[in-house]
């Protein structure tokens, strides 16, 4: 067994646990930083599989965008409380059941399938060089198009985060213009 | 020509629709000019066809009525002798009746009036469908067409639950007769592949058919003919049938409808001649029906009733000659009973006018001198029922016993007895209405007076008809190249010959002659001046119309009834009720039972989705290999 | 590495992924085993896209990088969906006061 093959072992292991931790976890925050310890556990799989790009990616985007999003979130929010509101035990235990059904079902029709081997560590389709030259030749469309997915995801967070009363903008303004009128008095102005 | 044709038709189905829709807003004289207009139109058009003389039995092809696979039904008309004949009939007789209504119902409101004619516009398209189809599928429309406007107009007064009752116990009892005519349609199909005229009476097509099929096909077409033409045993709808107005009683429950029946076996006859068995059957039924009705008719004492039962007589007198292989004698007496019979209903109509409302003859009497025009054209009608010579009904009658005389001797017997009858409760009939003191009230008495113009005038022209309309059928005994009506229908009809010597022929007339004029006499002396009638044992039969409804009622109906009512118990209520609504319940308690599924919640819809997953991988990987 | 390893643990976090949807209430916390489910799928597509590079040799260089352009545009997608997702809790969170997923039962009506 080589190096990788315990890497990938101690690794699989890591991301398992942390994922599992994810789920667990009484506090919103904590989970979020189970799963960020998650996300890196699979950038470093992406890194044994000679991905680098995604690995970086992964971690850029992921743990690094979404995750503070979601931090961000939950600390506005003042969600970090311990007192979230319990499922019925007994939905929980179906819901891990029927889980874990699938799962046992999923192993049993996969074990045994044909045994073939993923390149470790070699190979480099996956590096930044050859990964940006077929992005940006056969899938540029695809590409342009998912910056306006992002045009739109953005116009739509704004278009709903935004408060529904028109009232609360103009008072907030007011608001504003009192602070500035304010400021200018004790300037002396 | 084709156009023409097609006009015969169209002008009163025009007339219907005019009327129909425009019921509310059309003034009743604009009403009754488009409906006699119409008629008149199609009256005339029938005319020239007629004295234009060009008849040919090649059906005129309009359009592609059915056309599926093999089986090819035309929208034909057949303008041959015997529709022409019976065009004249229905068209002439109809434009009178027409006319005489627009008097008579014009008390009515303008919304019914417009709807009266409307019916009666719709009946004679009908009917004219009926005569002029080239094929049984036409003639089945009509068929059905005229039993729907006989329904609509006898329960034209529907406010009267009575009236809509008669109503409808002409339509069921036409319905069951309509069924045999349908299976002898479908009868021939099958057999012969073809319901146009030309074909199925070729000897071709009559050679495909076996014994039995003829008088299978037969038997069911007079099974229909009895539904519509009242005999025995669907007969008692028609006396009801008098529930509608009286002119609709004239044209549709005397003159035209209910002749359909000899129209259609007439028409049949290439079918009828080589069905021995049906032949025989028919000729016993006209004759029980004839002598049957004419002794209920003896008895009434409702003005109308006595004219249904008579009707129904004379028909069953139609059938008797239609049985005995005589068609031309058939249609002739088809013919002259138009004349004297709608005669003598628009002559009641007259006198109800008259008594306002009243129908009921023990209330009326010495009307002679208040309705004069009345009597004498109701005289003359009844002399021509009765048959006394030189009035129509005397010429076709006799052409009827003759043939029936050819045929059976106890036949005979029966029509002839029949004909005495007839002679007798005819002229009850008049003596009771006419004769002795008036015994209405006094406000009736004052209100007595003659019909108007538009009454009278079709009196007048049916009661010369009624004298002279006999002439186009005179024996050969009396006039060297006499019956012209057989030679004109001989293209249709094969003329039957007959084979009795003139003296007997003379002898028998004498006879028939002599009976109805004594008949005639006893009612004379008995009737002349009115007294309560003490009924006997037989009188009392003969009034209940031998109890024949009470019979039906008791056979028929109460046994459906009741076994309605078990369906309805044990069927219906425990039976299908239970398992419907045992369903509902199912449903609803299932339903119940899942509603915990649909809780609104994403998380458990996300939980049913996941269990549904394992059980799809679950089929796909381990079940399906 | 047998490519089954890889299948068997992207199937476990995935599961984990949905079994953390099934039995959290908090609103968040569904949403980011929702993102765990999603790594799991580009975990496995990357294993995938070396597993078919390694056998296409040398005939085809570049086999295999679809799939890991397929991580990159699933990457796109869960950006954009995170910043819409996080908006409703937000806004959920406004009306309620809570972000109980529980309360989200207006499918029920």
């Amino acid at each position: 067994m080589g190096i990788t093959q315990i890497l990938f072992w101690i690794l699989a292991a890591a991301s398992l646990l942390s994922a599992l931790m994810v789920v667990i976890s009484k506090s919103p925050v904590y989970s979020v930083i189970w799963l960020i310890v998650t996300f890196f556990t699979i950038s470093a799989h992406y890194v044994l599989l000679n991905a680098q790009f995604l690995a970086v990616v992964n971690i850029i985007v992921y743990a690094g965008a979404i995750m503070v999003l979601f931090l961000f979130v939950i600390m506005l929010m003042n969600l970090n409380k311990e007192t979230e509101p319990q499922k019925n035990r007994w939905l929980k235990l179906i819901g891990a059941v029927a889980g874990g059904c699938l799962l046992v079902v999923m192993v049993a029709a996969l074990r045994d399938t044909d045994s073939r081997m993923a390149q470790l560590g070699s190979g480099n389709i996956g590096l930044i060089q050859n990964l940006g030259a077929v992005l940006f030749k056969e899938y540029v469309v695809p590409f342009e198009i998912s910056s306006i997915l992002f045009l739109s995801a953005m116009v739509g967070a704004v278009v709903i985060g935004k408060k529904e009363d028109s009232k609360v903008v103009d008072i907030a303004g007011d608001e504003a213009k009192r602070r500035v009128a304010e400021a200018r008095e004790s300037m002396g102005v | 020509m084709k156009n023409l044709i097609a006009l015969i038709p169209l002008l009163p189905l025009i007339g219907f629709l005019i009327n129909g829709l425009g019921r509310k807003h059309l003034p009743k004289g604009v009403v009754g000019i488009i409906g006699s207009g119409t008629v008149l139109g199609s009256f005339i058009i029938s005319l020239v066809i007629f004295l234009q003389g060009n008849f040919s039995a090649t059906p005129i092809k309009y359009f592609d009525f059915i056309n599926v696979g093999s089986l090819q039904i035309p929208f034909a008309f057949q303008v041959d002798q015997l529709s022409t004949l019976f065009l004249l009939i229905i068209t002439g007789v109809g434009f009178l009746i027409h006319v005489y209504s627009t008097s008579y119902m014009h008390g009515e409101k303008r919304e019914h009036f417009g709807r009266y004619f409307a019916y009666l516009n719709l009946f004679v398209f009908s009917m004219l469908l009926l005569v002029m189809g080239a094929n049984y599928v036409i003639m089945f429309i009509g068929w059905e067409g005229v039993g729907l406007c006989s329904y609509l107009l006898i329960g034209y007064w529907f406010k009267n639950i009575d009236y809509t009752k008669a109503a409808k116990k002409a339509f069921v009892m036409n319905r069951i007769g309509d069924l045999g005519f349908l299976l002898a349609v479908f009868w021939i199909i099958a057999k012969i592949g073809s319901v146009q005229y030309e074909d199925v009476f070729t000897a071709a097509s009559l050679d495909k058919l076996t014994p039995s099929d003829i008088t299978g096909i037969t038997l069911l077409l007079f099974l229909g003919a009895t539904g519509k033409s009242a005999q025995i045993p669907l007969y008692t709808w028609l006396p009801d049938a008098m529930a509608g107005p009286t002119p609709v009683s004239a044209l549709i429950h005397a003159a035209t409808m209910v002749t359909a029946g000899i129209y259609m076996i007439a028409r049949s006859n290439a079918l009828f001649v080589n069905a021995q068995v049906t032949n025989t059957v028919i000729a016993i039924i006209g004759a029980a029906t004839a002598l049957l009705a004419a002794t209920i008719a003896l008895r009434q004492n409702d003005i109308k009733k006595v004219l249904a039962y008579s009707t129904v007589s004379q028909l069953g007198y139609m059938f008797l000659a239609l049985g005995c292989g005589a068609y031309t004698a058939a249609v002739f007496h088809v013919m002259t009973h138009a004349f004297f019979k709608a005669l003598l209903f628009l002559g009641s109509g007259s006198v109800i006018h008259a008594m306002s409302g009243q129908q009921d003859i023990r209330f009326m009497g010495g009307l002679k001198s208040k309705l004069k025009i009345t009597y004498l054209t109701f005289f003359i009608g009844c002399l021509a029922i009765a048959g006394i010579p030189p009035f129509s009904g005397f010429f076709s009658k006799d052409a009827i016993l003759l043939s029936a005389f050819e045929h059976d001797k106890f036949l005979y017997a029966i029509g002839l007895l029949t004909a005495a009858l007839t002679a007798f409760y005819m002229f009850r009939l008049l003596f009771i209405t006419f004769n002795g003191g008036f015994r209405g009230t006094e406000e009736q008495r004052h209100h007595v007076h003659e019909s108007p113009a538009a009454m009278t005038l079709p009196l007048i022209v049916l009661a010369i008809l009624s004298i002279v309309g006999g002439f186009v059928g005179v024996p050969e005994v009396f006039l060297h190249g006499g019956e012209r009506l057989g030679e004109f229908l001989s293209p249709v009809i094969p003329t039957a010959h007959h084979t009795i010597s003139h003296s007997t022929e003379l002898m028998l007339m004498a006879l028939t002659t002599v009976i109805a004029i004594v008949a005639i006499v006893i009612a004379w002396m008995r009737y002349r001046n009115y007294k309560e009638e003490q009924n006997g044992a037989l009188g009392k039969l003969l009034q209940n119309k031998w109890y024949v409804d009470e019979l039906y009622d008791s056979v028929v109906v109460k046994p459906i009834n009741k076994l309605g009512v078990i369906a309805n118990h044990y069927f219906e209520r425990s039976g299908i009720d239970y398992l419907v609504n045992g369903v509902g319940r199912l449903v609803n308690y299932g339903g119940r039972q899942l509603r915990w599924m649909q809780s609104g919640q994403v998380g458990s819809y996300v939980l049913l989705m996941v269990i549904s997953m394992v059980a799809f991988f679950f089929l796909q990987f381990f079940l399906r290999k | 590495m047998d490519i089954r390893y890889y299948i068997f643990l992207s199937l476990a976090l995935f599961v984990i992924g949905i079994i953390g949807v099934l039995t959290r209430r908090n609103a968040i916390i569904v949403f980011m085993c929702i993102e765990l489910m999603l790594n799991a799928v580009n975990l496995l597509l990357v294993a995938f896209s070396k597993m078919h590079h390694l056998a296409a040799g040398a005939a085809n260089p570049t086999a295999g990088s679809e799939a890991q352009l397929f991580v990159f545009f699933i990457m796109v997608v869960a950006a954009a969906e995170v910043s819409v997702g996080l908006a409703i809790i937000v806004m959920l969170y406004r009306n309620t006061h809570s972000v109980d997923i529980n309360f989200l039962n207006r499918l029920k009506h």
